[in-house]
């Protein structure tokens, strides 16, 4: 048991102990400091305040649990009627590189109906074994089919760690794995990194804020992670095929499901900001509506596309699919160029792997330009419309 | 046939303006005022509209501190029935895993129920994960992404659920968790007459005491596998150039920028 303990007699400044706690957590009542429900146990309080004001007091020992029987890094193939989704390959390339650290192999799991044959060509990719559960009952995603079948794969083969992509499957399908084994699951993970003894290091921004946090799953394991697609780079394909494919018994997985697929309706093909090379972005600094004309011009002229940052969806300018950010959209463009956006880290983890990022805003303080290749210091009224002016003479001669 | 609906909300922070202080390395959070978690209105708007056209109940259920009241209050002033919240120290310090399997068994405290509509993540955590672990600890199905609600048959509900290329029109048996999409309903307004109706309505406050499940390990910090190791502040971009100049020569200067990279 892990408790926090205040000790009032050791608390020199009430008000300025009260003060570090940033979700006011630490409240007076009864004439004493306490601590209330909105505590996270961030353990701030421990840390700036005087010593031995908050304290963290361990009642008995943490149950501990033995690493090495968990081995390997497992990947879950992320795919749409067998169509593999490429954050698949990302996540194959980043698991080698983790798994080369610790001397573990690389496992892939594929749920699906037909798919022994595309099973195959991820060994062309760095994966020592394809596990396949092939089950007509796997044709569309369902997720206590598909749930069942991720337990059995880890109670046979009792991988370190998981790296699911986070698309609309993996984001229903992660949780509810992590939830059967009582284990931890970090969403959208940036960075991902091993410790000798099995420990996954894995760093996003919390809070919702401009803070990364590094978070660790000590005492638990499968150590569940999920990543954005476009966040980890994608491994070269090898011409030659290293590992095997299994392809799994399913004696002990559960087929009948409470929910029937009536349809799959293919949606109509959209323009996605994921796939532009280059974007160009509205923030908060575009007054109206109708200068959102400006912004589309320049991504015309450059043959890109627009996207927008989360206020500009609250405004109801945009759609939400243009968004970019933790709530939006993860893209990765070879060009970006950001107007009147001042760059919350909740915006940058959504674009900070872009290859060249521009900045205009008028706020030289702005977080924007901590992450801009090229910052511009100047109001993005004067800038575009010269700026336009000059393409378009470009490309005129 | 009357359906009995449990809506997931949340309180977070007004402003997502937090900074970490370079030198001392403390959060600095700006302002305290909080809302409820904006996409948690679709859910209960989703709720508040079967329930119009099906008959039947909708509570809410939270997990913080009593501040968090408020958030029910506005809840009943947009039309819910019932409020719950979950609230105790010991419940501090969790993680996904523990939020979800405090709110699964808060949710066996609010009675029978066919439905539990959740939002698609909050504005604080973003994870949009404790949906999916909460159905799990309640062994029910569950089906995110919700965009449309197509039917309501006996026993069951027919729901468009969005993938990336395709739209799954998939029939779930209740009770079941849906979490929907923004936009699946426009939100409407709290009504300034619903809430004197129901200001002195209860709200039923559950600590620990109170659940089922008395094991403290599996609570709060203790019943978090994920531990936060240390926070910082984003490591800034290494080769950078600031340019500070009059709107001509900046305009020239990424002119020839873009056109030195060969985008024009």
């Amino acid at each position: 048991m892990v408790r926090l303990v205040i000790n009032n007699e050791k608390i020199t400044d009430r008000d300025a102990f009260i003060k570090i706690c940033p979700f006011n957590a630490l409240e007076i009542k009864d004439g004493a400091v306490k601590v209330n429900g909105s505590c996270r146990m961030c353990r701030l309080c421990v840390r700036k305040g005087p010593d031995g004001a908050a304290e963290i007091v361990e009642d008995q020992e943490v149950k501990t649990i033995d690493k090495s029987a968990w081995k390997g890094i497992a990947v879950y193939v992320d795919h749409e009627d067998g169509i593999i989704h490429p954050v698949t390959l990302e996540l194959i390339g980043k698991a080698r590189e983790l798994a080369n650290k610790i001397r573990h192999p690389v496992y892939c799991i594929f749920i699906g109906a037909g798919i022994v044959d595309k099973a195959e060509e991820l060994l062309h990719y760095g994966v020592d074994n394809v596990y396949v559960y092939d089950h007509e009952s796997f044709r569309h995603f369902r997720i206590d089919t598909y749930t069942s079948a991720f337990e059995d794969f880890i109670k046979n083969i009792r991988p370190t760690a998981i790296l699911v992509g986070a698309t609309n499957v993996g984001r229903q399908l992660a949780p509810r794995v992590a939830a059967r084994f009582r284990t931890g699951l970090t969403a959208d993970c940036t960075v991902l990194d091993i410790k000798e003894n099995t420990d996954l290091v894995q760093i996003r921004p919390a809070f919702g804020g401009n803070i990364m946090a590094e978070i660790h799953t000590p005492n638990a394991r499968p150590q569940l992670a999920t990543v954005r697609y476009k966040v980890m780079n994608a491994p070269e394909r090898n011409a030659e095929a290293k590992g095997k494919v299994t392809v799994c018994d399913l004696s002990n997985v559960i087929l009948n499901s409470d929910i029937e697929v009536i349809d799959v309706v293919p949606k109509p093909k959209e323009k996605f900001i994921e796939n532009a090379d280059v974007l160009v972005v509205a923030g908060r600094g575009v007054k109206s509506k109708e200068d959102l004309n400006m912004i589309h011009e320049l991504a015309d002229l450059l043959g890109g596309d627009v996207a927008c940052t989360r206020p500009l969806i609250e405004s109801g300018w945009f759609e939400a699919k243009k968004q970019i950010g933790l709530s939006g959209r993860t893209v990765r463009p070879k060009l970006i160029i950001t107007c009147g956006v001042s760059g919350s880290v909740q915006f940058a983890a959504g674009m900070s792997n872009s290859e060249m990022i521009v900045a205009i805003n008028k706020d030289e303080k702005a977080p924007i330009f901590k992450i801009a290749h090229y910052g511009i210091v100047g109001d993005l009224y004067e800038i575009l419309p010269r700026l336009i002016a000059k393409i378009k003479a470009e490309k005129g001669a | 046939m009357g359906m009995n609906i449990i809506v997931c909300i949340k309180q977070v922070p007004g402003s997502n303006k937090v900074e970490v202080d370079p030198v001392t390395g403390v959060l600095k959070r700006d302002g305290v005022e909080s809302k409820m978690n904006p996409y948690d209105l679709y859910a209960l708007e989703t709720a508040l509209r079967l329930k119009e056209t099906y008959g039947g109940t909708v509570k809410v259920i939270s997990m913080g501190p009593l501040q968090a009241m408020q958030i029910i209050r506005e809840a009943y002033a947009m039309g819910a029935d019932e409020g719950i919240l979950l609230s105790d120290r010991k419940f501090a310090g969790a993680d996904v895993l523990a939020t979800s399997y405090t709110l699964s068994q808060g949710v066996r405290e609010a009675g029978e129920f066919d439905l539990i509509l959740c939002g698609k993540q909050t504005t604080d955590g973003d994870t949009a994960q404790v949906g999916p672990e909460m159905a799990e600890f309640l062994k029910i199905p569950s089906v995110s992404n919700v965009r449309r609600i197509v039917s309501v048959e006996d026993g069951a509900i027919t729901v468009e659920m969005d993938m990336a290329n395709t739209v799954e029109i998939a029939r779930i048996k209740f009770p079941c968790l849906l979490s929907v999409e923004k936009d699946i309903f426009m939100p409407r307004l709290p009504s300034y007459v619903k809430m004197r109706a129901t200001k002195d309505r209860e709200i039923k406050v559950i600590d620990f005491s109170s659940l089922e499940d008395q094991d403290e390990m599996k609570y709060g910090l203790n019943g978090s596998p994920t531990q936060v190791q240390r926070i910082f502040p984003p490591e800034p971009n290494i080769k950078r150039e600031l340019w500070d100049d009059s709107a001509d020569e900046l305009a020239d200067k990424l002119f020839s920028k873009i056109k030195e990279c060969k985008f024009i």
